[in-house]
């Protein structure tokens, strides 16, 4: 039963970074934007995260440094293509770029150097209880934002009208203007939001997932992320499912890595990536399911004109 | 409070078109004197180190050549793909199975020598790169699978196979468990241009050839003018009788055989064995190549040679000033920014507008006040 406890817990843990990056991501798609610098703002927040965290001795700082350079980074990418209307795809490309090299750099100093962790929840009595004590109240605190978030997100999207002009606006950017709904704005705002939760995604890593700076230790989960949103068709409560199986994954191999199973650990490590693939072919099969899911304006720039 | 505001051209800027690369440089150079300020170091100083002094003699110059190879024949490779609107990000995975197919033979058959040998190892360096490419095609043209997160996925799956080849089955019996193939034989050697002055490789020529090639295909074949219409409006493309999936089989493997060239060039040419690592990210920085070369193979040239200096200017920052040769990556990150945003310049005019429009109001107050 222990164990069955302790694998869940990795599972979560797995998951969660995961799951906040792509449910950011969601809603800048759902706004018509796509922004392909996930990974980039998750290292950035990473080692923003783990800098503060390590400079100031204070994770909670950490915390609120890395949602903070997520949301300042992915404001380059807003500037670039909601005012200057580059090409989404390009940009959020060299938003990666830029994001690896810059934390590469940022983070030299960092290397090596024993990290703040933010502390598992700890409710006197309730924690203490038999199998679901620990699941339920003894996480650490940004698996609650996790979940807290994607409630949200689901009531923002579905049962708000801000949340349906966003829709609105990533069908039809055209309308949306001729109706008089500020799209640059809404655009903005769901990029910051996207950012913050990618800098957010990435503080998870480097400080509770491991309490360490490594290069490049994001290892494409920006990637997988913006492939969960496609999974997911778009719809906050299947990010979630997904997020747990991509962490499921992520954490099998790991066990079996550690079991010794006489399979290459390089075969073992690259099933993440793998399983991304066969999602990915699974669910773009029925080419009509994902034309209606997909957000129509997604990836075009829009101009308004006056 | 100031706003930006797009205002479209009637038709597209030439003058634009042709200085934003420079533009685009020289508000690289104006950011990373500001980083340098930022990390202490004095940015003349540091800007003599980076860009001058790395071609200051004639050997650097064979290393630039070097660098460049590769950025050109894989940046050649993905203009014809960007052109196309197919978006084909895993250059790096096509470039490292080009090297391992490539490799297979002087791996497996130490002892077969000969003149036949490069050239076959070239040849298995192209397929290997194609094949690898032709999954992340198969996977859009057959199933709808987006082509950008695909062919990324592959990239962390090229690696780690290569890491479990040169630890595994290839690894050097007699090598002291280091995780490298044997040490190629001469035959499997790219020779070097002149080897006087020197290193520098046939993959250089190689990656000038494909420019050539590769520019006449798009500007004076059938084949060109396809891509080129496929890429601006599918529809009109479907019209004329071109078909999308195709063009996604041609774009992918173009671009994955020119890949897998590089990759096998400079592994028999720079490197003479395999090792877990092969590539710098070369197939990364290639995309900023092909965009900061205009998607045009002779610009790719150019713009080529600009990001092999970053890497040999990164290198010579870091053992001068001991800065972090991560700086050259920021340099490239930066470059295809600004790349990008000065691109905006040549199909729209930028306004700059303030809450307040005073030219519009103080215009007949003046005419009061006269």
């Amino acid at each position: 039963m222990d164990i069955t406890v302790n694998i869940l817990l990795t599972i979560a843990t797995a998951a969660t970074p995961l799951l906040i990056a792509a449910i950011g991501e969601l809603v800048v798609e759902r706004s018509g934007v796509l922004n392909l610098g996930v990974e980039g703002m998750m290292i950035m927040g990473a080692v923003g995260g783990f800098g503060a965290g390590y400079l100031t001795g204070s994770p909670w700082i950490g915390l609120l440094a890395a949602i903070a350079l997520g949301a300042v980074f992915s404001l380059l990418f807003a500037v670039m293509t909601l005012s200057l209307a580059t090409n989404q795809v390009a940009t959020g490309l060299s938003l990666t770029l830029l994001g690896l090299g810059l934390s590469g750099m940022m983070g030299t100093s960092f290397v090596g150097q024993p990290g703040a962790r933010l502390p598992n929840l700890d409710i006197p009595g309730l924690t203490a209880i038999p199998v679901i004590g620990r699941l339920l109240f003894g996480q650490d605190p940004i698996f609650y934002i996790s979940i807290a978030l994607t409630v949200a997100v689901m009531w923002f999207l579905f049962k708000t009208r801000t949340g349906l002009t966003l829709r609105s606006i990533g069908d039809s950017h055209t309308s949306a203007h001729a109706l008089g709904i500020k799209v640059i704005r809404y655009r903005y705002l769901a990029v910051i939001f996207g950012g913050a939760c990618a800098g957010l995604a990435g503080g998870h890593l480097s400080l509770v997932y491991t309490p360490q700076w490594v290069e490049n230790m994001t290892a494409g989960r920006g990637w997988i992320a913006l492939a969960l949103v496609v999974f997911a068709s778009w719809r906050p409560w299947r990010v979630l499912a997904g997020a747990y199986i991509f962490g499921a994954v992520w954490i099998g191999q790991l066990h079996a890595q550690a079991f010794g199973i006489p399979v290459p650990s390089q075969l073992l490590s690259s099933l993440p990536y793998l399983a991304t693939i066969v999602v990915l072919v699974l669910i773009s099969r029925n080419k009509r399911l994902t034309m209606m899911n997909t957000p129509a304006s997604l990836g075009q720039p829009f101009v308004p004109d006056r | 409070m100031m706003r930006l505001e797009l205002v479209k051209r009637p038709q597209r800027s030439m003058l634009f078109s042709a200085l934003s690369p420079f533009i685009a440089f020289v508000l690289t150079i104006i950011a990373g004197a500001i980083l340098f300020a930022l990390l202490g170091v004095n940015p003349v100083k540091a800007f003599q180190i980076y860009f001058l002094e790395p071609v200051s003699q004639v050997w650097q110059l064979h290393e630039l050549a070097i660098k460049a190879a590769p950025l050109i024949l894989i940046g050649v490779g993905l203009s014809v793909c960007y052109r196309a609107n197919i978006w084909n990000i895993g250059a790096e995975g096509q470039f490292i199975l080009g090297g391992i197919v490539g490799s297979s033979i002087p791996v497996l058959f130490p002892q077969f020598e000969g003149p036949l040998v490069l050239p076959l190892m070239l040849l298995f360096g192209m397929v290997g790169g194609a094949a690898y490419a032709a999954i992340p095609a198969l996977l859009k043209a057959r199933f709808n699978t987006n082509e950008i997160l695909t062919s990324l996925m592959l990239v962390y799956v090229a690696q780690l196979f290569l890491d479990w080849l040169v630890r595994g089955p290839w690894r050097d019996p007699k090598g002291f468990n280091f995780p490298q193939t044997i040490q190629f034989n001469d035959s499997a050697i790219l020779p070097e241009l002149m080897p006087a002055s020197g290193r520098a490789n046939w993959g250089f020529v190689f990656a000038l050839v494909a420019a050539v090639l590769v520019w006449i295909l798009m500007s004076r074949m059938l084949k060109g003018f396809e891509v080129r219409v496929l890429g601006s409006s599918p529809r009109a493309g479907r019209f004329a009788g071109f078909g999308i999936n195709r063009m996604v089989f041609f774009a992918f493997m173009l671009s994955g055989a020119l890949a897998g060239l590089a990759g096998i060039s400079e592994v028999s040419g720079a490197i003479g064995q395999l090792q877990p690592v092969i590539s710098p990210g070369y197939g990364f920085a290639a995309i900023i190549v092909a965009f900061l070369g205009r998607l045009n193979p002779l610009g790719i040239v150019a713009a080529g040679l600009v990001l092999a200096l970053t890497y040999l200017g990164g290198e010579a920052v870091q053992s001068a000033l001991g800065i972090s040769d991560k700086v050259a990556r920021v340099f490239q990150g930066m470059l295809l920014f600004f790349v990008l945003g000065c691109d905006t310049l040549i199909h729209y005019r930028i306004r700059l507008i303030g809450l307040a429009t005073p030219t519009l109001e103080a215009a007949p107050k003046l005419e009061e006040a006269r």
